[in-house]
C-alpha cells in the first residue's frame, strides 16, 4: 500500500482526485495482484453476509450460546415502529441493526469481522440502515466498505483493533472510526472530511476498556455495538457540517496506542476487571461455569 | 505492516462469536490439518491463556474441530462440528494448560494419522489473523495468508538454491521464507510463503530432489485441500 497514515491517504486521494473507497480498490489490486472484479466481488459477498445477519437478527430468535443475551435488536425495532424515539429514527434503526448483527454473532451465526467479530455490528448497522434511508445501490455501499477498510488498515497498523491488545477502544472504537469515515464518503463528503470524522469518533472512545462478562463477547459488547453505530452517525454529521478534529486523526490513533498499552491487563479482555468483576458479572460467570458441561474426554 | 490488505480488516466472513476465539481457531486448525496432509484419526489440543479460560462459551473447541475437518471460517456446520467429527471418525480431546504461552490465545495441536504424528503451536492474534510459531520442533513464522510450501529435508548445501530456482522457473514469487534445522547436517524445515500456489507437478518435481523427505502445501483459500505428497 502506498499509505500507512491517514494524512497520506488524504493526500493521495487529493492528488488523484478520487475517493478513499476507489483508491483502496486500486491499492488492493496492486498489492494482491488480483483483478478488480474479483476484489469487488469478494467485498460484495461480505456485504451480502452483513445484510443476511441483519435480516436474521430482525426476524429470528438469536439467543446466545450462553443464554445471557438475545432479542434486543428486535425489541428496539419494535419500539422504533411503535412511536417516538429519543435519539431519532435514523439512530434507532442503526442501533437496532447493529444489535441484531452482534446477537447473530453471539449465537454462532454468520457475520463478517469488521474489524473483529466483537465489533461486527457497527458497520452493518450504519451501512444498511443508511442504505434503506437514502436509497443507495449496493455498488455504492461496497465502495463504502473499501473506504472503511482503508481507515481500519491505518488504525490496525499504527495502533490496534483487538480488545485483547488495546481495550474496547481498539475494537468498537476502530469500528466506529471506520463507519464514521465511510459514512461521510457515502454521503458525498470529501476525503478530508472523512478523515476528520475518524478522529472525532476515536476521541470519544479513548480509554474504553474491554471487560467481557465471563470472557464472552456479549455483555457489554452487544450494547456497545448499538451505541457505537449512533456515535459513528453523529461523528459523520459533525464532519459533514465542517467540524474538524482539532487533534489530527493520525495523532488520535497514536494516542489510542499509548492509552491501550498503558491499560492494565485486567482491562484488556481477560475478564479480570471492569463489568466482568462486578457482583453481578461474577455471579453470571459462576452460573455459566456450572451450567456449561465440560467436554467429555473421548480418547 | 502487521495487517497487509483490506480483507484483513473487513473480513473474514465467519461464524460467531469471536474472531480471535472462533475464526482464528478455525484457521489455526486448518493449517494443522494441512501440515498433517490429511484428516487426522485423532487430535489432542492443549489450550493456553484466554483460549483455556473461555473456550467453551466461545465455541473455540467447535471451531478447532471444524478446522481439522477443513471447514472455512463461515461454514454453517461449525456449531455442529462435534457431531461432524464423530461421523468422520475423528477422535478429539481437549486439555487446558496454565503454563505461559507466546500469546494469550494459543493452542498446541498433536495430530495422529496411522503412524504419523505432527505437532503445531500457534496463536490467534486478533481479527481472525493467526501466527504459527512451531511445526513439530521447528520454529516458523507463518500467517496462513499466502499459500505456503513446507519442505522437510536434510541440511545439505544447495538444496534451497534448487528449490528457489524451480519456483522462479515456474514464475512463482517468494514472499517470505523461514528456515530452521535440528543441527548442522541434520533434519531441516523450510517454509516458503508464495504469492501464488505451486502446482501439483511442481511439488512432485521438488519431492524428487535428493535429501527431500516430504512436502506439504498449506493453503487456506476457500475450499483448498492439503496436498500430501
Amino acid at each position: 500500500m502506498r499509505f500507512s497514515h491517514l494524512h497520506e491517504l488524504g493526500a493521495l486521494c487529493a492528488e488523484e482526485s478520487t475517493t478513499i473507497g476507489r483508491l483502496m480498490i486500486k491499492e488492493q489490486v496492486q498489492e494482491t495482484n488480483t483483478p478488480e472484479e474479483e476484489i469487488f466481488r469478494q467485498m460484495s459477498d461480505y456485504y451480502e453476509v452483513m445484510k443476511e445477519a441483519v435480516h436474521r437478527g430482525q426476524t429470528q430468535d438469536t439467543v446466545s450460546r450462553s443464554g445471557l443475551t438475545g432479542g434486543d435488536g428486535k425489541r428496539l425495532a419494535e419500539y422504533l415502529r411503535a412511536g417516538e424515539t429519543c435519539s431519532g429514527d435514523a439512530s434507532a434503526l442503526a442501533m437496532a441493526y447493529a444489535l441484531s448483527v452482534s446477537e447473530v454473532n453471539a449465537s454462532m451465526g454468520r457475520i463478517v469481522a469488521t474489524p473483529t467479530a466483537g465489533s461486527c455490528g457497527v458497520i452493518p448497522g450504519v451501512f444498511i440502515s443508511a442504505q434503506e434511508r437514502f436509497g443507495w445501490d449496493d455498488e455504492h455501499m461496497v465502495r463504502g466498505l473499501f473506504a472503511a477498510g482503508a481507515i481500519g488498515y491505518v488504525i490496525a497498523n499504527n495502533s490496534f483493533i483487538s480488545g485483547a491488545e488495546g481495550g474496547c477502544q481498539a475494537e468498537i472504537g476502530s469500528a466506529i472510526g471506520m463507519a464514521a469515515g465511510a459514512m461521510v464518503e457515502l454521503r458525498g463528503g470529501t476525503p478530508e472530511q472523512a478523515i476528520h470524522a475518524v478522529g472525532l469518533a476515536l476521541k470519544n472512545t479513548l480509554g474504553l476498556i474491554c471487560d467481557p462478562v465471563a470472557g464472552l463477547v456479549e455483555i457489554p459488547c452487544i450494547v456497545r455495538n448499538g451505541l457505537g453505530a449512533v456515535t459513528a452517525l453523529a461523528a459523520a454529521d459533525m464532519a459533514l457540517a465542517g467540524v474538524r478534529s482539532a487533534i489530527p486523526s493520525d495523532e488520535v490513533i497514536d494516542v489510542m496506542l499509548e492509552v491501550g498499552s498503558a491499560m492494565p491487563s485486567k482491562h484488556r479482555e481477560t475478564a479480570k476487571g471492569g463489568l466482568a468483576q462486578t457482583p453481578t458479572g461474577k455471579r453470571l460467570t459462576e452460573s455459566l461455569t456450572r451450567n456449561i458441561p465440560a467436554k467429555k474426554d473421548k480418547s | 505492516m502487521r495487517f497487509k490488505d483490506v480483507f484483513s480488516i473487513i473480513g473474514p466472513a465467519m461464524t460467531g462469536p469471536s474472531s480471535s476465539h472462533t475464526a482464528g481457531a478455525v484457521r489455526l486448525a486448518r493449517v494443522a490439518r494441512h501440515w498433517l496432509g490429511v484428516q487426522p484419526d485423532r487430535a489432542r489440543m492443549t489450550l493456553y491463556g484466554s483460549f483455556a479460560d473461555t473456550y467453551k462459551g466461545h465455541g473455540t473447541d467447535l471451531a478447532l474441530i471444524a478446522g481439522l475437518l477443513n471447514y472455512d471460517t463461515d461454514d454453517y456446520r461449525i456449531p455442529d462440528a462435534e457431531q461432524c467429527a464423530d461421523q468422520a471418525g475423528m477422535e478429539v480431546e481437549f486439555a487446558v494448560s496454565g503454563l505461559p504461552a507466546p500469546h494469550p490465545n494459543t493452542v498446541r495441536f498433536e495430530l495422529w494419522k496411522d503412524e504419523d504424528q505432527r505437532t503445531l503451536l500457534g496463536s490467534s492474534i486478533g481479527g481472525g489473523n493467526i501466527h504459527v510459531q512451531q511445526l513439530n520442533e521447528f520454529r516458523v513464522n507463518l500467517t496462513g495468508e499466502l499459500p505456503t510450501l513446507v519442505l522437510l529435508h536434510s541440511d545439505k548445501p544447495g538444496t534451497l538454491g534448487v528449490v528457489t530456482s524451480a519456483l522462479g522457473a515456474a514464475d512463482i514469487n517468494i514472499a517470505y521464507m523461514h528456515v530452521d534445522r535440528k543441527g548442522r547436517d541434520g533434519e531441516a524445515l523450510t517454509a516458503i510463503e508464495t504469492d501464488s500456489p505451486a502446482s501439483a507437478e511442481l511439488i512432485a518435481e521438488l519431492r524428487a530432489l535428493p535429501y527431500m523427505y516430504e512436502i506439504r502445501m498449506i493453503n487456506l483459500k476457500k475450499g483448498a485441500e492439503s496436498d500430501a505428497v
